[in-house]
């Protein structure tokens, strides 16, 4: 076995891993505070790529167009968090499916629109393009390592908000008990609204640091959701610390796995079967654990403490 | 029954569907059938699926993978027919019971395991499924990958009936959606399905009059399954073509859209959203309207995708709520 791979491989295990923590921290709140299903997450994250395309286009500077991004996204949520979503919270999780998929299916179009349909990408500035070595004789890109870094930093604020500030006391009340924060005279909508919009910049974070890496395109939100919608299910609807391990565990597994698994399988099977099973076991993977963690813990791993859900 | 005005809606319906291929011979454009074809298989599927959410209370988002599977059942009897010359593979009644075996088989071991959970991660639960369905076949090089199989030879139904006949595989779909429709009618009204209808209501209070809703949904998950599986093995020998887009999480989204725009657990629901959904997406990317240079009819989407927000707020029960009379409610 290749050890410096598997470092280069753990180290973009962990960058996916963050990535996906960035989507999944705004959702996995939105769920659980709201109890609303949003498959539209992922296209604030296609809009946060998209901006961040074109920010960088105005003002040639990648780092201005980050910056410039965050708000245009929070803006874009709280617009759709007021006009879309707000009728929703009180229906069923099947009308949220819907009306969100709808969402889907406008943003994408409207992308088309604006942007057309060829992908966009984002030049990165020199020194986010060079790369460095994290130990002798292994050079990693910068930019990588800059995600991994935003990313964790990312985790670390979100914990500061959500465990010692008065916002954060605010959400996790509403998590435990909607109904009793509302009556104790707390702006719940104004609350709603807020989280949903900082979600939606999270996840704009998250498409403006892919866009560069990925390529930027339509539909790209779609494929990510999923990996999403599994990290918040398996770490439990709700709960940022499930959010956040989980979201690790399943970058570390769909990275790892898809580099390394030919080459475990191969152990054991024939060489040429090993070849063709491996890239369709590798991408079922994640799916199988969630499948595995469903089966024996329906709630997920870490079920926040609340009460009647 | 008493024959209501709804009644006489859903009977010309389905006897305009009947005379389907009469009028496009008169129009003279075969195209319809085929699209009509393809709106009626949707419509069983849809049928089986609205057994799970509208009845069951079941939102079960991995559906379209089951009519993946029986499309890969004729898909891969056909591929190895022409490749290795194993004629008894294209043989249609050996296609038709591996796709509901199999079909039967996927659904049960799915079933067995999302129906312990709830809500929300019931969803999810299904959706990743189905995704894994797909990944497997994206990953299966063999079988096409990502391009999928081109069906050279449609089922052999032993010359009972000529499947390559458009005609023929129209009215042998037509006749299919009868039965689903007859079957669900059945089913709904029968014991099983006040269990089921019942466990969607109140669950605990089914449990304690000494219900085991487990297996009642299970058997539900099953069946709706092999149907679906059905209406795979009528699309494969349709569009002589399978591919994993067919098993997309979207596509199951499409079926759940279906049923929702026809109104939730009415039995000719699923019908109706089938006619409108796939005939409103044909209509309104053929408006001939140009605004500033844009072909509004190549954007439709971006009407569509607000009309569903649309209807999910304001029209809860869908056509069925724009229809006289009622329909057969829960």
């Amino acid at each position: 076995m290749n050890w410096l791979l598997l470092l280069e491989q753990v180290l973009n295990g962990f960058q996916l891993g963050l990535l996906l923590f960035l989507l999944a921290a705004g959702l996995t709140l939105v769920f659980g505070i709201m109890d609303m299903v949003n498959l539209a997450h992922g296209s604030l994250y296609m809009m946060g790529a998209y901006f961040c395309a074109t920010f960088t286009n105005w003002t040639g500077s990648f780092l201005i167009a980050a910056i410039l991004t965050l708000p245009a996204v929070f803006l874009v949520g709280v617009v759709v968090e007021i006009v879309a979503l707000r009728n929703l919270y009180a229906r069923d999780h099947l009308d949220q499916v819907l009306a969100t998929f709808g969402l889907i299916l406008f943003f994408n179009e409207l992308t088309r629109l604006i942007w057309g349909p060829i992908g966009l990408s984002i030049p990165l500035p020199e020194f986010l393009s060079t790369t460095v070595e994290i130990i002798p004789g292994v050079p990693y890109p910068t930019f990588r390592l800059a995600i991994i870094l935003v990313g964790f930093l990312v985790a670390a604020l979100l914990y500061f908000i959500v465990s010692r500030t008065r916002l954060g006391m605010l959400v996790r009340a509403g998590a435990s008990n909607r109904d009793m924060i509302g009556a104790l005279g707390i702006n719940i909508r104004l609350l709603f609204t807020l989280v949903f919009g900082l979600g939606a910049a999270l996840a704009g974070l998250a498409g403006l640091m892919a866009g560069p890496i990925l390529s930027v395109e339509i539909g790209m939100g779609e494929s990510i959701l999923i990996l999403t919608l599994v990290v918040i299910v398996i770490g439990g609807i709700g709960s940022i610390k499930g959010a956040f391990i989980a979201a690790i565990i399943i970058g570390l597994i769909d990275t790892v796995g898809r580099s390394f698994l030919p080459e475990i399988l191969k152990l054991f099977i024939a060489e040429d079967s090993a070849a063709t099973a491996a890239p369709a076991i590798s991408s079922m993977m994640i799916y199988l654990l969630m499948a595995l963690v469903l089966a024996i813990k329906p709630q997920g791993l870490f079920p926040p403490k609340g009460v009647g859900r | 029954m008493t024959l209501s005005i709804r009644f006489f809606i859903n009977a010309a319906l389905l006897i305009i569907l009947a005379l389907v291929p009469f009028l496009t011979d008169w129009a003279g454009d075969s195209f319809y059938t085929g699209l009509v074809s393809r709106i009626l298989i949707l419509a069983i599927a849809a049928l089986s699926l609205n057994l799970l959410i509208g009845y069951g209370g079941m939102v079960s988002f991995g559906h379209a993978a089951y009519i993946g599977v029986g499309a890969y059942v004729v898909g891969i009897g056909a591929f190895h027919a022409f490749e290795d010359g194993i004629d008894w593979m294209l043989n249609g009644y050996f296609q038709l019971f591996t796709t509901l075996a199999v079909s039967a088989v996927i659904a049960l071991i799915i079933g067995a395991i999302s129906l312990r959970t709830r809500g929300v991660y019931f969803i999810m639960i299904t959706m990743a499924f189905s995704q894994m369905l797909y990944f497997t076949a994206v990953g299966v090089e063999t079988y096409g990958a990502d391009d999928g199989l081109t069906i050279y030879s449609r089922s052999d139904m032993m010359g009972l009936i000529d499947l390559n006949d458009e005609k023929s595989l129209y009215y042998l779909i037509f006749v299919s959606l009868l039965a689903v429709l007859y079957l669900m009618h059945r089913l709904v009204g029968s014991q099983f399905g006040n269990v089921i209808r019942g466990t969607k209501s109140n669950e605990a209070r089914m449990r304690a009059i000494g219900y085991s809703p487990y297996k009642y949904r299970l058997t539900a998950f099953v069946i709706a399954g092999i149907i679906a599986g059905y209406a795979g093995f009528l699309m494969a020998n349709l569009s002589d073509f399978v591919s994993p887009d067919m098993m997309h999480w979207t596509r199951s989204g499409d079926l759940i859209i279906m049923i929702v725009l026809g109104g939730i657990a009415n039995l000719f629901g699923p019908l109706y959203g089938a006619v409108v959904f796939l005939m409103l997406g044909e209509l309104l990317s053929s408006i001939p309207l140009t605004i500033g240079g844009l072909s509004v009819g190549e954007y439709w989407q971006l009407i569509f995708g607000p009309l569903l927000i649309f209807i999910v707020l304001y029209a809860r029960n869908g056509i069925d709520s724009f229809l006289p009379g009622k329909g057969r409610r829960t």
